[in-house]
C-alpha cells in the first residue's frame, strides 16, 4: 500500500480541497502527492497558526480544509485552536507528524512528544494515533466524524506508522 | 485621522464587501459604526485577520477586505510571502498604521519606527502594494476593489481610541451569518 497516496485519496473523497502544510520529512511523500493532486489546493505556510488562520476562512469560503504539521506546532497553535478553530466552531483535520516516538533519532523531538498528547488532551481535540500502516483504514472515518462535529481532530503519525527513517 | 473616523468614512465601502476585522478595537469599532451580516468579527486570535482572508478569497470569488494593523501584521509577518505567492486578485489587505498597539494602550509598535510595512510587503513579492494617507483611503480601497488585482494598503494615520462596548454577539452566530452572507 502507498499510504501517501491512500492518505490523499481518502482527503479528496471526503471533498477535501484546501490543505495548507508545514513540511516535516516524514510527510514530505504526502505533501507531494497532495502538491501534484488537481482537486486539491496546496497552499505552503510560513507557521502552522498561519495555516490554520488560512484554514479558517477557507471553510468559511465554502471549502473543506485540511493542515498537515508537525506535533511540536501543537505548541504553538494552541491559542488559535481555542480562540478560533474551536470558538467559531470550524471543523479542521490536523494529520501531524508525531515526531519524538519510537525510532526517533533527534532527541529533542521528544521533549515535544512528551507533551503532545497531554496538550490535545487539555484542548478536548479529539485525537488519533496512527502507529501501525493498516491504521490508515480509519482515516476515511475521521474525516467523516471531523466534518459532522465542526472540531479539530488530530490524527498523529508516527515514525513507525511511516516505516521508521532508514538506516541511522 | 483616528482609526475608527476612518472606519466611519469607509463604511459605505465595506457595506457591500466581504470582510474579515481585526481583533479588539477595531472589530468593536466597525461593530457599532455598521453591523453587518458581511463582517467577519475576530474576537481572538491576534495577527490572523489577513491569513483568514487570503483563505476566503482563494475559496471563492467575492471580493474580501481584510482589515489589520500594523501590530497585528508584525506578529504574523510570515503572512506577507503566503499573500504575495498565492494571488488571489479578489482580495484587498487594508493595514491600519497607526505605529501602535491600539487595544492595549497605544505602546509604539516596531512600524511606527524604522520598520515600513510597504516596504516588507514588496521585498515578500506582493505586486501592488499602494501607501496613503487617512483621508485619501477611501478613494484608495474603492480603486483596489475596481482594479480586481490583489492589493495591499498601508493606511498612515493617528493613533488614538474612542471608548466603546465588547461586541457579545457569539463567535458561532458571527459565523454562521457571516457563512451565509458568503453563500448569498
Amino acid at each position: 500500500m502507498n499510504i501517501d497516496k491512500k492518505i490523499t485519496d481518502d482527503l479528496v473523497a471526503n471533498n477535501v480541497s484546501f490543505v495548507t502544510t508545514v513540511p516535516c520529512k516524514q510527510l514530505a511523500g504526502v505533501i507531494e502527492e497532495i502538491d501534484a493532486r488537481e482537486e486539491i489546493f496546496h497552499i505552503p505556510s510560513n507557521k502552522e497558526d498561519e495555516g490554520m488562520g488560512l484554514c479558517a476562512g477557507a471553510f468559511m469560503g465554502g471549502k473543506r480544509p485540511a493542515i498537515i504539521m508537525q506535533n511540536t506546532a501543537i505548541g504553538v497553535t494552541i491559542n488559535t485552536l481555542a480562540t478560533l478553530i474551536q470558538y467559531y466552531r470550524m471543523p479542521l483535520p490536523m494529520l501531524i507528524s508525531y515526531r519524538g516516538e519510537l525510532r526517533e533519532p533527534v532527541a529533542c523531538q521528544v521533549e515535544m512528544a512528551v507533551h503532545t498528547k497531554a496538550l490535545l488532551a487539555q484542548m478536548n481535540v479529539p485525537t488519533y494515533h496512527f502507529h501501525h500502516q493498516s491504521d490508515v483504514e480509519e482515516l476515511d472515518a475521521i474525516l467523516k466524524y471531523t466534518f459532522m462535529c465542526n472540531k479539530p481532530v488530530a490524527i498523529l503519525t508516527d515514525a513507525n506508522f511511516w516505516g521508521g527513517y532508514g538506516d541511522q | 485621522m483616528i482609526r475608527s473616523e476612518i472606519l466611519k468614512e469607509i463604511a459605505p465601502i465595506l457595506r457591500d464587501q466581504l470582510v474579515v476585522c481585526n481583533i479588539g478595537l477595531p472589530s468593536q469599532e466597525l461593530h457599532m459604526i455598521d453591523d453587518q451580516p458581511t463582517n467577519f468579527y475576530m474576537l481572538g486570535t491576534m495577527g490572523l485577520s489577513s491569513s483568514i482572508g487570503l483563505g476566503l478569497a482563494l475559496a471563492q470569488d467575492k471580493t474580501v477586505i481584510s482589515i489589520d494593523g500594523d501590530g497585528s501584521v508584525l506578529t504574523n509577518l510570515g503572512t506577507l510571502p503566503t499573500i504575495a505567492n498565492n494571488v488571489a486578485d479578489n482580495y484587498v489587505l487594508l493595514i491600519i498604521d497607526n505605529g501602535s498597539y491600539g487595544s492595549t494602550g497605544d505602546q509604539p509598535t516596531y512600524a511606527g519606527k524604522k520598520t515600513k510595512l510597504e516596504k516588507v510587503a514588496e521585498a515578500c513579492g506582493c505586486e501592488n502594494v499602494v501607501v496613503c494617507q487617512d483621508v485619501d483611503t477611501g478613494k484608495v480601497l474603492q480603486a483596489a476593489i475596481d482594479s480586481k488585482k490583489m492589493t495591499v494598503i498601508v493606511v498612515k494615520c493617528d493613533s488614538g481610541n474612542i471608548k466603546l462596548p465588547v461586541i457579545t454577539m457569539d463567535p458561532v452566530v458571527i459565523r454562521d451569518r457571516f457563512m451565509k452572507s458568503v453563500q448569498a
